[in-house]
């Protein structure tokens, strides 16, 4: 091969890895994209199909402070307040809030449960402890770790302190049963604190069998789901509040 | 529930929380704890013994998950039970040089039940707890301390504590050891929290003794090396945190004195 030659051959080869180099990060954050879009609309589509949102167009719009991951301070809540229509049963309404964080937020990173996890059922007893029954993938789906099983905890029960009073502690169960952790980590054999307030009389518990979280939601209350533009977030972030175990 | 009619834990060993050193417990600062001169000067040398000298001497590692449970899994192949005995290797190390026995609840890839690691704290005299762990998410790069959430009052007509329960009395020890390791450990990792966050862990719950979960952010990593690069000041901030809660941890003699 003369000198010639030679010259050109590495002057291409120069190019090439050149060319390559400048392109390759290019493509790294279209595949990136593309994966991030096709997760979203499989999760949407999975949403529609799953979570049901036992919603009454009927009743009264509430402000409702749902408590979702921080996109500003690692590893906390911060309280998104929604419009929604929410019943004064105090079970309806925990179901339907409840519901709605199972949603999740418009930004998937923020959220706190996994969008496949199901609220089953969800019972209050007289004296203010709540039984809710979640389906399998809250504790197969959900990132093993502390950090991130408290928040999941912690979003559920802030979310309930927020919204319904009558809820004074909470029992999790997963598809019926009683776990020793959530994902390894976090205890579920006891209740979680929810109120510490004295819970209203007015309103009575009236638990309600599982069957009824799925047939009794049409598909046009599907329209009153607020939409993703409505959501506006409270300056202050979440507090972690405390589990406590049964006596 | 199995655990409520289980074993049952002494309080004869439970420490009392003092502020002050008892005579004859070493001073706090690592450099006079480590010329202590390792374990030499301690009569515990087997599992379930117990130390002549009342105070702290045994810290009892528990690298979380094991055997079936991998534990937190990244996307470039990264196990959390691989991860944390590697970080147990070098945690042991730098306890010891502060003059520590180090008791581990596994060395190699099996998974005790959370009862079996309680059980291996729980026989110890004088020591505390340490669990670690890698998580799945926060900010990669910076480490939590958890100590176990509020627990019911304990002990029984009999003066016993239930073992589902052997956490109670410690709780206000762990956080001032937990307090302790995440300050150390903020001042090498940033962003990391100022103090000990509280969580119910299960592990801590059954364990009678000032018990800490550490978990290090996260196995969300590319390369496995930016954890490994950890390691050293994680093992560090224990040691540490642990010779600095030295002084505060007293076990007394006496049989039923709570903390």
């Amino acid at each position: 091969m003369t000198p010639r030659w030679r010259f050109l051959l590495i002057g291409g080869l120069i190019f090439i890895v050149l060319a390559a180099a400048i392109y390759f990060p290019i493509l790294r954050r279209r595949v990136k994209r593309a994966a991030k879009l096709q997760q979203q609309s499989e999760e949407q589509a999975r949403r529609e199909l799953t979570q049901p949102i036992t919603i009454n167009p009927g009743d009264l719009r509430v402000k409702t402070k749902l408590f979702w991951a921080s996109d500003t301070i690692d590893s906390t809540l911060v309280a998104v307040t929604v419009e929604l229509p929410l019943s004064d049963d105090p079970v309806l309404r925990s179901k339907q809030v409840l519901n709605t964080l199972l949603a999740g937020p418009v930004d998937t990173e923020l959220r706190t449960l996994p969008p496949d996890a199901l609220l089953l059922a969800f019972y209050l007893l007289p004296d203010g402890t709540a039984i809710a029954d979640f389906s399998e993938a809250l504790a197969t789906s959900i990132p093993s770790g502390i950090v991130s099983e408290q928040l999941a905890v912690n979003s559920i029960t802030r979310t309930l302190e927020a919204n319904v009073p009558r809820v004074q502690r909470l029992k999790i169960l997963i598809h019926g049963q009683e776990v020793e952790t959530l994902a390894g980590h976090l205890d579920l054999t006891g209740t979680f604190v929810v109120n510490t307030r004295p819970a209203p009389s007015s309103v009575k518990p009236a638990p309600t069998p599982p069957a009824a979280d799925k047939s009794a939601t049409p598909a046009t209350d599907k329209a009153a789901v607020p939409a993703p533009a409505t959501l506006t977030p409270d300056k202050a972030p979440g507090k972690l509040t405390q589990p406590e175990l049964k006596r | 529930m199995a655990l409520l009619c289980a074993v049952m834990v002494w309080p004869s060993q439970i420490p009392s929380q003092t502020q002050q050193p008892s005579p004859g417990t070493p001073p706090a600062t690592p450099s006079a704890s480590a010329s202590q001169g390792g374990v030499a000067g301690l009569a515990t040398t087997s599992f379930g013994g117990q130390a002549q000298q009342a105070g702290l001497n045994i810290v009892v590692l528990d690298p979380a998950h094991g055997g079936t449970d991998p534990g937190a899994r990244g996307t470039g192949g990264i196990r959390e039970s691989e991860i944390v005995l590697d970080f147990a290797m070098q945690v042991r190390r730098a306890l010891e040089q502060q003059g520590f026995q180090v008791v581990q609840t596994r060395h190699g890839n099996e998974n005790p039940s959370f009862d079996d690691r309680s059980a291996t704290a729980n026989a110890q005299r004088g020591a505390v707890f340490v669990a670690l762990h890698i998580s799945s998410t926060g900010l990669p790069g910076t480490a939590r301390v958890y100590v176990n959430s509020d627990l019911p009052p304990v002990a029984d007509a009999n003066g016993m504590i239930p073992w589902d329960r052997a956490q109670a009395p410690f709780l206000g020890l762990s956080k001032t050891f937990g307090d302790l390791v995440q300050r150390f450990l903020t001042q090498r990792f940033k962003g990391s929290p100022e103090t000990a966050q509280t969580a119910s862990v299960r592990q801590l719950r059954t364990t009678a003794a000032p018990a800490i979960a550490v978990e290090i952010s996260s196995v969300t990593v590319e390369d496995r090396a930016d954890l490994d690069r950890m390691a050293p000041g994680v093992a560090d901030a224990i040691a540490r945190g642990a010779a600095a809660f030295k002084p505060s941890y007293v076990v007394p003699t006496t049989a039923g004195a709570l903390p």
